[in-house]
């Protein structure tokens, strides 16, 4: 099963460890309603959508109230590294929590006490934390934005705000963040870039790059990238290997936001009522998936 | 009484923190450096006294370190205490300077300003936010949820309601819009 770890911009939002589900726009969670506009909601709502599709199990959600104060965020890694070692998840998303570079190592020791190791996806504050620890190695895929990878190209700075002026943040420039990034071991063990063109990569260089259909106007919409993630880790927990389901998952996105016909103005919920299509538009087409049951495809 | 306790951790275990989510507050004295400690103390924040690196000693003779990705609230404590820092410098890398650099993308109706990891989006004839997208602090979603609908001169900046370092980025990204619409 995935596990989706993150936090919900409300203050009283309770901590919560429970599979989730969504009833029109909104995540419920043990009956707390969730909406879903970016953020880990965004990558909740994108993975049930992916998983609806595949026929898998929806999610289980670690989640806690946090409007950046860092107070859910603490209990959070706390409740992780005391639940982790009993549970049996094959694939853990960790998203927008604060970033504690001791607590995120002592959930690290957390998950190794775990029956078998889980597939490890950080994005977000988690990404974050996981390049400062110095343990980027420890997770399998990273999906960083443009500005997110000239900070892991940096080995020196805290927080994408101080990354210095002489990493360039162009795209033209990804493929050499990229070699920086895994030259300074601050990438994990596959990348997936999200930008006008997005990138899968691993330490040998470049796997695929998608480019199309080209949906200039996605860019500012807020949690697309939190989408991405989402699909991305429903598809690996589905048992399809990271770098194909990184490449299916950034097709599918820009899929979804090319039927969502969006301008800057769109609010992402409009793009993840489109996944369903697109996934499914996908599947009947990708050599991949030419096994699956004839109802999915 | 917290000042001397920074002498005293000289000699016991340092404390269980890592540099590389740290930052320095730099002040203009070391009284400002005690009151800041006794501050950041009562509110609960993890942070000690300590000397600065050579590349910053142009304030006084002690720093206090801090959970950096909290910069927003903690400097906006210090400010509520009239005791304002005179400088925020990460602690691996003090001369590091905040991003300068703004990424500008013109959408027609629309204009985006990126500082960062984080992009701001106006409508050009209103004057409205309508959308705010990157960063990963959980005060991102928060702030968007607050800012997005509402107009450039309306919204709360996120100076205001903000709390970590993605915030603060916003705030830039904020500025710089406005100083692109001339407001």
């Amino acid at each position: 099963m995935l596990a989706i770890v993150g936090t919900i911009p409300d203050r009283d939002f309770p901590i919560i460890a429970e599979q989730v589900t969504m009833e029109g726009h909104v995540i419920n969670v043990q009956g707390n309603m969730v909406p879903v506009n970016r953020g880990t909601a965004a990558l909740m709502a994108a993975a049930i959508k992916t998983c609806e599709v595949l026929e898998q199990p929806s999610p289980f959600g670690y989640l806690v109230g946090d409007i950046g104060v860092g107070h859910g965020s603490r209990r959070l890694y706390k409740l992780l590294t005391e639940d982790l070692p009993q549970r049996d998840f094959t694939t853990i998303a960790f998203h927008y929590m604060l970033p504690y570079v001791n607590r995120q190592n002592e959930v690290l020791l957390a998950i190794e006490k775990m029956a078998r190791r889980p597939i490890l996806i950080a994005d977000a504050g988690y990404m974050y934390v996981a390049k400062m620890s110095g343990q980027a190695l420890k997770y399998d895929l990273f999906t960083p934005d443009i500005g997110e990878l000239a900070f892991l190209t940096d080995e020196t700075v805290p927080h994408p705000i101080y990354t210095r002026g002489f990493i360039l943040h162009k795209e033209e420039e990804v493929p050499e963040l990229i070699s920086r990034a895994y030259a300074n071991n601050n990438a994990a063990r596959y990348l997936l870039v999200k930008g006008c063109v997005d990138y899968v990569a691993n330490r040998e260089g470049i796997v695929s790059t998608i480019d199309s259909p080209m949906v200039d106007a996605m860019e500012p919409i807020g949690g697309t990238g939190d989408i991405l993630t989402g699909i991305t880790a429903a598809l690996i927990d589905s048992g399809i290997d990271i770098s194909q389901a990184s490449i299916i998952a950034a097709k599918v996105n820009r899929l979804a936001g090319h039927y969502a016909m969006p301008t800057p103005a769109t609010q992402v919920i409009e793009i993840i009522e489109k996944i369903p299509r697109a996934l499914t538009d996908i599947i009947n087409t990708e050599p991949l998936f030419e096994s699956y049951p004839e109802q999915t495809r | 009484m917290p000042f001397f306790d920074f002498l005293k951790d000289k000699k016991t275990k340092a404390p269980d923190i890592t540099s590389s989510d740290r930052g320095m507050l730099v002040f203009e004295n070391t009284s400002e450096v005690i009151r800041a400690e006794s501050v950041l103390k009562a509110n609960g924040y993890d942070i000690r006294v300590m000397g600065p690196p050579p590349e910053i000693r142009s304030g006084c003779d002690l720093v206090i370190e801090f959970p950096i990705l909290e910069q927003l609230t903690i400097v906006r404590i210090l400010s509520d205490a009239k005791i304002p820092p005179l400088q925020v410098v990460p602690v691996n890398s003090p001369l590091l300077k905040p991003v300068d650099l703004f990424h500008v993308k013109d959408f027609g109706q629309y204009l985006m300003v990126r500082a960062a990891n984080m992009k701001l989006t106006i409508d050009k004839n209103s004057l409205i936010i309508v959308n705010i997208s990157g960063g990963g602090c959980p005060d991102v979603p928060y702030l968007a949820a607050e800012m997005v609908g509402k107009s450039l001169s309306e919204a709360p900046s996120p100076r205001e309601i903000g709390h970590t370092l993605c915030g603060y980025t916003l705030q830039l990204a904020y500025e710089e819009m406005r100083r692109l619409c001339s407001l």
